[in-house]
C-alpha cells in the first residue's frame, strides 16, 4: 500500500491517540538552530584566535560578540518550551545523570562563563581606557567592567593575548561538546526512527558550523553596508572558501545519513521513506537536500573556483550564506518536527499545523531569534567591535 | 589425571608462544580479566534469561505486579477507556489507556481507535470488511518497562520506577521538557495540557495501595485485564507468566515491558 504513502501494508492512516500532538515544536527547532549558530561563530572567531589564521583578524571579534549574542539567547526557546519553567533550575540542582539531557545546563552555562571571559579578556584594555576617559555614572560603569583595574601595561597585554588564545583554544572542543551533545540529545532516542542515528551529532556540528560561518558572513556584509565602509575582499574570498568547504561536509554525512537508512532497507527506512515522500517531501526532499544545498554548492563553488572579484564575489557570498542559513533552519525543522509526523503506531504520520500567536508559535520564536540581534547591536554601542587597522575607509581587493 | 593433563597442554601451548617469562602470566591474567568481563556482559547483558527479568531476589519488595492482557477476551467496549478518564481526570484528547481495533484482511492491516475508543467503535466500514482474516480489539497503556527509556531520558529524575514495578511521575518534580514522551516507543506518555507535565498511566498506584485493583481491571466485563502480583505463585497473574505464552508490545525496543499480551497477533504494533 506505498502508493497510498503509508508504511508497509497499512490501509488507512493510523496515528496512536497520545500522537496527535506534536510535543516537540517550534521553540525545539530554534534551540538547536541558535544554539549552532554560537558554535559556528566561535568556531570562525577561533580561526584567528587559536590557528592564527590572518584573514579573519578583522572578524574575529565580531563572530566573538555575536556567538556571545547568540549563546545569550539558546537557552530562551527551552524555558519557553518547558511546561513548568519556574523549574529550571532542578536541571542544576538534580541531573539525572542517565539521561543525555541532563547536563545540557551545565555544558551550555559552562560555554556562556567561557564566551563573556574570552571578551572580556580581548576588551580588558578597552574597558580600562574607557574608565580612564569616561566621568559621572559611566566611569563606574566602565570601572566595574575592568574590575578596579585602570593600569594597562604590556605585560598585560602579553597575558591577556595568551589567556584569550587558551580560552579559545578549549572553547573549540567546548563548541563542539555543545553542539555534538544537542545531536546526541536526538540520536540517542530510539523510540524515533528519524532520529535515531549516531551520526546525528556530526550532522548537529556541522551544520552549526554551516549555519554560524553563514549567518557571520551575512551580518558581516550588512554591518560594512550600513556603516559604508569598504570590504575586505581578501577574507570575503576566505570567508567563501571556508563556508563551501564546510557546508561540503556537511552535505557528505546529511547524504551519507539518509544513504545509508536506505541502503540498509532496515526496520526505520520502512517509516523512513514513506515520511520522506509524504509529509517531508517539499522541506526536505526539495528544499534541505535539493534547492537549498545544490544551491549553494553551486554558488560557493562558482564564487570559490572562479575569478570572481569585488561585488559580485559579495553578492555570491550572500545568495550562498542566505540559502544555508535556510538550509540549516530547515533541516532543525525536518528532524525536530519530522521525527515527530512518524506516529509510534508505524502505521500513520501526524498532521503538523504551525501555529502563529500560541505560546510556542511563529511570533515567540521570530521575537526570541531577533534578540540576538538586538544585543549585538546594543554590545556594539558600547565596545569597537570592528575598529581595527584593516578595514578603515579603503576597500581591501584581490589581486 | 585428566585435569592436570589439560592444565599442562595449555602450559604448553603458552610457553610455545611466549619468549619472555612473564608472558604467561599477564597472558593468565588477561585471560581471567576477559572471563571475568564475559561472564559479567552475560549475566546483566541483553542476553539474560527471558523470564529471570521479572523475578525478585529474596530481598526484594514484598508485591511485584504485572499486567495482563488477554486480546481474545477484548470486545472493544471501551469501558476501561472511561474508567481510566472518569478516575484519573484524563484531559480530553489523551489517553493513559486506549483500545484499538486492529482488521486484517487478505489487502493490508486496518487500525483504528476513534477517540481511544472512549465510545467503542462503530460498525466498521464495509470496504474494510471483504476477507477479513483476523479481527481483535487491542488494549493500550504504558507497560511499566523494566527497563524504561522514560526513566533513563528524564533530565531531572522526576520519573522513576517504585520497587513494586509502578513507573510514576513525580508531579511535584516534572519540568514538563516532554522528553520521555519522546523516548516511550508506546506513546503511552503525553504532556498534561492542564497540568503542564508529563502524564502517563500509573497503574492506578492510589488504589492499589490501598488494596483495590486499577480502574479499568476493576471495569472489565470480559476479565480480559488481570492485575496482580508475580510474588504470589497463586494470583492469576503467576500463572499466566509462568504458562510462558504471553507476548510484549516492540520487543526489539528492549524495554522489557511488564504489561504481558495474550493471543496477540503479530500485525499489533
Amino acid at each position: 500500500m506505498e502508493q497510498l504513502g503509508l508504511p508497509g501494508d497499512t490501509l488507512v492512516n493510523y496515528i496512536f491517540p497520545n500522537n496527535a500532538h506534536v510535543t516537540w515544536s517550534i521553540m525545539i527547532v530554534i534551540y538547536p538552530y541558535i544554539t549552532g549558530l554560537v558554535a559556528g561563530a566561535f568556531v570562525l572567531s577561533s580561526m584567528y584566535h587559536v590557528f592564527g589564521v590572518k584573514e579573519f583578524k578583522p572578524i574575529a571579534n565580531f563572530a566573538l560578540v555575536a556567538a556571545f549574542s547568540f549563546g545569550m539567547f539558546a537557552a530562551v526557546p527551552l524555558l519557553f518550551h518547558l511546561g513548568q519553567p519556574q523549574r529550571f533550575y532542578q536541571i542544576y540542582m538534580t541531573p539525572h545523570t542517565t539521561s543525555a539531557m541532563s547536563i545540557f545546563g551545565y555544558v551550555y552555562s559552562s560555554y556562556l562563563v567561557l564566551l563573556m571571559i574570552e571578551i572580556w579578556v580581548i576588551y580588558r584594555k578597552v574597558f580600562i581606557e574607557k574608565a580612564n576617559e569616561a566621568t559621572g555614572r559611566m566611569r563606574n560603569f566602565w570601572w566595574v567592567l575592568c574590575l578596579g583595574i585602570t593600569t594597562y601595561n604590556p605585560e598585560s597585554a602579553k597575558f591577556d593575548k595568551q589567556f584569550a588564545k587558551f580560552l579559545a583554544g578549549i572553547g573549540i572542543p567546548w563548541a563542539c561538546l555543545l553542539h555534538g551533545y544537542v545531536g546526541f540529545v536526538f540520536g540517542s532516542v530510539k523510540a524515533v526512527a528519524w532520529w535515531a542515528t549516531p551520526l546525528q551529532p556530526f550532522i548537529f556540528l556541522s551544520s552549526a558550523i554551516v549555519s554560524g560561518v553563514a549567518m557571520m558572513f551575512m551580518m558581516y556584509s550588512f554591518i560594512m553596508w550600513r556603516r559604508g565602509r569598504g570590504y575586505d575582499y581578501v577574507m570575503v574570498k576566505k570567508f567563501i572558501i571556508t563556508l563551501w568547504m564546510a557546508f561540503i561536509l556537511d552535505y557528505a554525512l546529511e547524504v551519507l545519513e539518509i544513504t545509508f537508512v536506505s541502503y540498509e532497507q532496515g526496520a526505520h527506512w520502512a517509516v523512513i521513506k514513506p515520511l520522506l515522500l509524504g509529509p517531508l517531501y517539499e522541506s526536505y526532499v526539495l528544499g534541505q537536500m535539493g534547492f537549498l544545498s545544490l544551491g549553494p554548492i553551486l554558488v560557493l563553488g562558482i564564487a570559490s573556483l572562479l575569478d570572481i572579484k569585488d561585488k559580485a564575489l559579495l553578492y555570491l557570498g550572500n545568495l550562498g550564506s542566505l540559502m544555508l542559513v535556510l538550509q540549516v533552519l530547515v533541516m532543525r525543522f525536518n528532524v525536530v518536527v519530522g521525527g515527530q509526523l512518524i506516529s509510534k503506531s508505524e502505521r500513520g504520520f501526524v498532521d503538523y499545523e504551525f501555529e502563529f500567536f500560541a505560546k510556542e508559535g511563529l511570533l515567540t520564536a521570530t521575537t526570541i531569534f531577533i534578540m540576538p540581534f538586538v544585543t549585538y547591536y546594543i554590545i556594539s554601542r558600547f565596545i569597537p567591535i570592528f575598529e581595527g587597522k584593516s578595514i578603515d575607509t579603503e576597500p581591501k581587493r584581490l589581486h | 589425571m585428566p585435569e592436570i593433563e589439560t592444565h599442562d597442554t595449555k602450559n604448553l601451548i603458552i610457553k610455545e608462544r611466549s619468549t619472555e617469562p612473564d608472558s604467561r602470566r599477564e597472558f593468565l591474567q588477561h585471560l581471567l580479566a576477559g572471563t571475568a568481563t564475559a561472564t559479567v556482559l552475560m549475566v546483566f547483558g541483553p542476553g539474560v534469561n527471558a523470564r529471570s527479568k521479572y523475578t525478585n531476589p529474596a530481598d526484594g519488595p514484598e508485591h511485584q505486579y504485572a499486567y495482563v492482557i488477554d486480546i481474545n477476551k477484548c470486545i472493544g467496549c471501551g469501558n476501561c477507556v472511561r474508567a481510566c478518564k472518569r478516575e484519573n481526570s484524563v484531559p480530553e484528547d489523551y489517553f493513559r489507556t486506549w483500545v484499538e481495533r486492529y482488521v486484517v484482511n487478505a489487502d493490508g492491516v486496518y487500525v483504528d481507535s476513534p477517540k481511544g475508543a472512549l465510545e467503542g467503535f462503530e460498525k466498521l466500514n464495509k470496504r474494510f470488511r471483504e476477507n477479513i482474516k483476523i479481527s481483535r480489539t487491542v488494549p493500550k497503556m504504558c507497560n511499566h518497562c523494566h527497563n524504561p527509556p522514560c526513566i533513563q531520558v528524564c533530565p531531572v529524575g522526576a520519573t522513576f520506577k517504585a520497587p513494586e514495578g509502578f513507573v510514576l511521575v513525580d508531579e511535584d518534580y516534572c519540568m514538563g521538557c516532554g522528553y520521555c514522551v519522546q523516548a516511550c516507543p508506546y506513546a503511552a506518555r503525553f504532556i498534561n495540557p492542564v497540568e503542564h507535565k508529563s502524564d502517563k498511566c500509573t497503574w492506578c498506584y492510589h488504589r492499589v495501595q490501598k488494596g483495590l485493583l486499577p480502574a479499568c481491571v476493576t471495569v472489565c466485563p470480559q476479565k480480559a485485564r488481570l492485575f496482580g502480583d508475580l510474588n504470589d505463585a497463586e494470583s492469576e497473574v503467576s500463572k499466566i507468566f509462568e504458562a510462558d505464552q504471553w507476548m510484549v508490545l516492540k520487543p526489539e525496543m528492549h524495554t522489557d515491558p511488564t504489561c504481558f499480551y495474550i493471543g496477540m497477533p503479530r500485525e499489533v504494533v
